[in-house]
């Protein structure tokens, strides 16, 4: 049989039509660059990512666009002068960032806290982590394209801003732990106050949880993705909520013998096995409610006496070295200091968890989808000043 | 608007401008740092509610906004990315620096990695001290620049010459300048004052609550 024209010509015509989809569905490559000023990396980190097609193979984080050297600061600052820098680090819940580094200094002083003190810090230390991770509840929403959850978040966030403000005198950066103690005692009320905040951001936590975690688009865009196993977690050093998602049952406010006052209050380590960014963002939900726990509780607690030890007018810290590490809102934070008996440290090494925490982006945006790189960025939270320092 | 581009505009219509200007101003927010919350907390919360000022915060891309707010710490790495979104923006703009270390540097004076102020690399309009300001002085600093664009010649502005009504009187009460903004040639001969327009090139800023600059 022989083919006609019209056939032979019908049958290249096909032939070319099928090499011109194999063309169309060749994916080329792609290079996307997020950032360094993006509103899903909280601030000016810049990930640059390879696509193909929808795919990443293969991402990176550039970090460093918010350096603003903090370790080299702390050398020519006197230790009550290293609290005002470094509060600035995790920006949104400052008060935890001065705790670690004014107990390494105790240590060095064989100095403790009164324990009126110690409540009080340990308070304002929840506070300062609900205020952090509120934050961060409203912003999930933002990223899946929900404004609403932010306005939330910012209208209850003023609540414990205020009580922060009222006790401390700053909304942002308190400044207000001393070596041996509190700058200050409790402004009349607070502890009233207080009761009533914490009831609104119990309140705040419930809507939320309806709000966005009951809601089918989040939940399909967040169960199953960005899943981190516990070995992994382990390998990259990962901590605080997103170790406890991994199922790791590590909680340094529990595990670790410090002078606060975590053992007063009757409260749980949550963790989930899943390791998704659902089970990231569930557990920073459960924590504020636990946080939130144990605020109420201590706020009966709060033993009379003064907020201040002995300590010398001027304070010159004896020579050794101390690390403290604590559970802050973010993850484990610890001060390395060390001291030549002068008015200011001689070197300290900041262990910040947001480092550790984007130290896993390569890993875990391998292989996803693009509108994932958002969502995985979010639950994995991180923020730059406590990533760059 | 021909009249506009001509490089004269009447009076009235230039009030008329200024006003619906000043009260549909789009703001690009360049949140760097700490700073970058309360921004945040003034320009997202219930509480604070910048859109009664009739300022928008949410425009896609600085090349649909009028004014930047500058927040937060700059450093050297970040300093060329904000020189070149400064270079997007469509003119008339203008630009706020919110916080002390977009002003000066604040807490990080003496750090290797930070830009002492952000007016070292863009021109700055008002700004706004506090580490960080709470909210209400970033509000201030806003209505403050709307009054400064109430006050502005916006023909004096599309030529290029930020030339304030303000700065046009002033220059006219010293009898620099005649009543169209024309130098007057025999004043300029005579005094060894620098000429108005080398004075007024750039307006004076505003700072949030008073006090001296530098
Ligand atoms: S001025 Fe203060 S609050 Fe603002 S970015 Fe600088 S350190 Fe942070």
């Amino acid at each position: 049989m022989t083919l006609t024209d019209r056939q032979q010509l019908s049958y290249i015509a096909s032939q070319a039509a099928d090499a011109r989809l194999n063309v169309e569905l060749e994916t080329e490559g792609m290079t996307l660059n997020i950032g360094p000023q993006h509103p899903a990396t909280h601030g000016t980190l810049r990930i640059i990512a390879r696509l193909d097609g929808e795919q990443v193979v293969w991402a990176e984080p550039v970090a460093g666009y918010m350096h603003r050297g903090y370790e080299k600061l702390t050398e020519v600052r006197t230790f009550p002068q290293v609290t005002s820098l470094i509060n600035r680090i995790d920006w949104l819940g400052s008060f935890a960032n001065e705790v670690p580094f004014i107990l390494a200094a105790e240590k060095l002083m064989e100095i403790e806290a009164p324990p009126r003190a110690q409540v009080i810090r340990t308070i304002l230390f929840e506070l300062s982590r609900i205020a952090n991770v509120s934050l961060f509840l409203g912003d999930l929403g933002v990223q899946m394209g929900a404004i609403t959850p932010v306005f939330l978040a910012f209208r209850d966030r003023e609540y414990i801003l205020n009580l922060i403000e009222g006790a401390t005198g700053g909304r942002f950066h308190p400044n207000f732990d001393r070596i041996g103690g509190l700058k200050d005692d409790l402004p009349k009320g607070w502890i009233q106050e207080t009761k009533g905040a914490v009831k609104k951001l119990e309140e705040f936590c419930d809507t939320i949880d309806d709000l966005l975690f009951g809601n089918e688009i989040f939940q399909s865009r967040m169960r199953g993705i960005g899943v981190i196993p516990a070995d992994i977690a382990k390998d990259y050093g990962l901590s605080g909520a997103n170790a406890r998602a991994s199922g790791i049952d590590w909680d340094l406010r529990r595990d670790q013998d410090l002078p606060l006052s975590y053992d007063l209050a009757d409260w749980k380590v949550w963790t989930h096995p899943d390791g998704d960014s659902w089970a990231r963002c569930w557990i920073r939900l459960q924590e504020t409610r636990e946080s939130c726990k144990i605020v109420g509780q201590l706020l009966d607690q709060i033993p009379a006496g003064p907020v201040m030890t002995k300590v010398p007018r001027i304070i010159k810290v004896p020579e050794g070295e101390a690390w403290v590490a604590t559970e802050n809102p973010l993850g484990e934070m610890g001060y390395y200091v060390v001291s030549k008996g002068d008015l200011g440290p001689f070197r300290v090494k900041i262990r910040s968890a947001s480092f550790n925490n984007i130290s896993i982006v390569p890993w875990a945006l391998k292989g996803v989808y693009v509108p994932d790189i958002i969502t995985i960025l979010a639950s994995l939270y991180f923020i730059l000043g406590d990533i760059d320092r | 608007m021909g009249l506009v581009d001509k490089g004269r505009l009447p009076a009235p219509l230039t009030k008329l401008f200024n006003l619906s200007r000043s009260y549909s101003l789009w703001v690009y927010q360049w949140g760097l740092a700490c700073c970058a919350i309360e921004m945040g907390a003034a320009f997202g919360s219930p509480r604070y509610d910048v859109m009664r000022l009739g300022v928008i915060p949410l425009p896609a891309s600085p090349r649909q906004a009028d004014f930047v707010c500058v927040s937060g710490t700059v450093t050297d790495k970040m300093a060329p990315a904000v020189k070149r979104l400064w270079e997007q923006m469509p003119e008339p703009k203008y630009a706020i620096s919110m916080g002390s270390c977009a002003n000066c540097g604040g807490p990080y004076w003496d750090s290797y990695s930070v830009t002492k102020g952000v007016d070292q690399i863009i021109p700055i309009d008002v700004y706004v001290p506090g580490c960080p300001p709470r909210p209400e002085a970033l509000l201030e600093g806003i209505v403050l620049l709307q009054q400064r664009i109430k006050n502005e010649d916006m023909a004096a502005k599309w030529r290029g010459d930020e030339f304030t009504t303000l700065q046009r009187t002033r220059a006219m009460e010293a009898g620099e300048v005649d009543r169209e903004g024309e130098l007057i040639s025999d004043t300029r001969s005579i005094s060894d004052e620098p000429m108005p327009e080398v004075a007024a090139a750039h307006p004076e800023p505003i700072v949030v609550g008073g006090g001296p600059i530098e």
